[in-house]
């Protein structure tokens, strides 16, 4: 049998589609039926994610509802990259890292939601500022040190509250950030 | 930093041309399977792999997704330089521009999990570069300015993690990564800020499936912040009883506290699977048995196989030799068949673009070539 669109090939690809109570065969050549969208996946091979957290953020895809924000919000736009945050409620994907703050005031909500949390536990990048790199060292020890109050495990809060001294003192001392490419 | 490594010439290699067909194959098989398949790790009868990502992006550049062509060439320019400056770092690293190559060796890539099926189908410079053992890369240009991927055989997460993180301190030697005090490292999809990392498992869990207890842990694993897919990324095509687990979380939590608690919930479920293989095997040893000796039956002697078939019969052929059943393959052989039999690969293999039907054709002739070596 020869494909019904390209008149040319073999039809290797044969399907039927019922819409409405319609119903339609086709048999087409493998580019062909490509080219139609017929070998995708069903489901379109994957979840879109973007779509996901648009719908999240109070957008729909497609963008007809961003009534759905507040208009004051949908309009922010960040000045180095130009996305807007309606943009980004649509791709799901943030322009620039000057996004974070010009979206700043939308997002503590979108965290929540995605990772039940605002701030940042881990690594911190060498070259940071030392002094940041103290600040959050030192505001972890307080959470384990409340921790170690409350267990009453008090010989290893005294040490905990000595580190924090040290920290403490070497931040007032101050320190020095490097300088790289980018 | 090789730039051109002849491994990963593709199979637009002029030089091919003077060899033999069968030279030419036996050359891009190699390239297939390499030797991180045939690495056993610990738990590998039941984890695959384990792989560790970290997003980064180099301050003051718009992200890949929204920049212009000319912005992307910039940062792979910048990255080259960056690779270049820490040279001994890298001397056992291969540079491939993502644009030189063909779309078929970019599935190749896909399939052996070293580029995103994003980074395939979007990859204006882009780059991989890729440490000759296959385990480290660094992707440039995907959906962030820089992805270093660790992915070890077994169950390694710590490893995993620490040998990206050391690739990640190399790399900020030269570069300043975009990084905010509260929010960490900053990336183009809200749900990899903070640590940036993704620390992913790949799982063989063929007796939860055949004792149907599959979907009540999938349904736990989401309650404790872990999210379970297929073993080519975002969708949840679970063939070959292969699953994918990986951590949701990226801000809040430490990366060790990520990937422990992803390990600990590894070894529950690895315990798990083990649990329901005993219970198989004490229901009825002769029915475990017969169901992967047909399975080889057919890898040796049927003349076409599809994708999904042949995935199916791999797994119940290793789920036979982790339970001491089958004797005479071994589990690397088996890893081998898994990436040999994908449709990219093949196609790679015979060095031209093959139809359904071909692809099918030539995937029980390599699966019966492979069985009688």
């Amino acid at each position: 049998m020869i494909c019904e669109k390209c008149d040319k090939k073999n039809a290797t690809v044969h399907f039927t589609k019922i819409i409405h109570g319609k119903k339609t065969e086709w048999h087409l050549c493998e580019s062909c039926a490509r080219e139609k969208g017929e070998l995708e996946r069903p489901f379109g091979g994957g979840f879109p994610l973007h779509q996901f957290f648009s719908e999240m953020m109070g957008f729909m895809p497609g963008g007809s509802s961003d009534k759905l924000l507040p208009q004051a919000q949908t309009g922010v736009q960040c000045s180095c990259c130009g996305l807007t945050y309606a943009q980004f409620g649509q791709i799901g994907r943030f322009g620039c890292e000057n996004c974070y703050e010009a979206f700043a005031k939308c997002l503590p909500a979108l965290f929540r939601k995605l990772h039940g949390s605002q701030k940042h536990r881990g690594k911190i990048p060498l070259r940071t500022d030392k002094g940041v790199k103290l600040r959050k060292d030192i505001a972890l020890l307080r959470e384990e040190l409340q921790r170690k109050i409350a267990e009453e495990a008090f010989e290893e809060a005294a040490a905990l509250r000595d580190r924090i001294k040290k920290l403490e003192k070497e931040r007032e001392a101050g320190g020095a950030a490097g300088e790289g490419k980018g | 930093m090789k730039e051109k490594d002849e491994r990963w010439i593709p199979e637009r290699d002029p030089s091919m041309g003077e060899h033999t067909q069968a030279g030419c194959e036996n050359r891009r098989l190699e390239k297939i399977c390499s030797k991180f398949l045939e690495g056993t790790g610990p738990e590998a009868d039941v984890v695959i792999s384990s792989r560790v990502r970290l997003a980064r992006n180099i301050r003051d550049h718009l992200f890949p997704p929204l920049a212009s062509n000319l912005q992307r060439k910039n940062i792979l320019q910048l990255c080259r330089e960056i690779l270049q400056e820490e040279e001994e770092q890298f001397s056992r690293f291969q540079f491939l521009e993502l644009d030189s190559i063909s779309g078929v060796f970019k599935q190749v890539l896909v399939e052996k999990h070293l580029i995103s099926p994003l980074m395939a189908r979007e990859n204006v410079c882009s780059a991989l570069c890729l440490r000759e053992d296959e385990t480290l890369g660094i992707m440039i240009n995907e959906e962030d300015h820089i992805h270093i991927q660790c992915m070890l055989p077994g169950l390694q997460l710590e490893q995993a993690w620490q040998e990206a993180s050391l690739l990640d301190d190399c790399l900020e030697n030269q570069a300043s990564y975009a990084f905010h005090e509260e929010l960490g490292y900053l990336t183009a999809c809200p749900t990899t800020v903070g640590t940036g990392l993704r620390a992913s498992v790949m799982l063989h869990l063929p007796a939860l499936v055949i004792t149907r207890q599959i979907n009540r842990i999938l349904f736990a694993l989401n309650k404790v912040g872990l999210v379970l897919q297929g073993i080519y990324g975002e969708s949840t095509d679970f063939t070959g009883n292969l699953f994918q687990v990986s951590n949701q979380i990226t801000l809040g939590q430490s990366e060790d506290e990520i990937w422990q608690n992803l390990y600990g919930v590894t070894r529950q479920l690895i315990n798990q699977e083990k649990k329901a293989r005993e219970h198989l095997l004490n229901e009825g040893r002769e029915r475990l048995d017969d169901r992967s000796g047909r399975a080889l039956g057919v890898m040796r002697y049927a003349r076409v196989l599809g994708v999904q078939e042949v995935m199916q019969l791999i797994s119940d052929v290793r789920l036979g030799l982790d339970l001491g059943l089958v004797r005479d393959i071994s589990a690397g052989t088996l890893n081998k068949l898994l990436a040999l039999t994908q449709p990219g690969c093949l196609q790679y293999l015979k060095g031209r673009e093959l139809s359904a039907y071909e692809q099918d054709l030539e995937r029980a002739a390599q699966v019966q070539k492979f069985l009688d070596c």
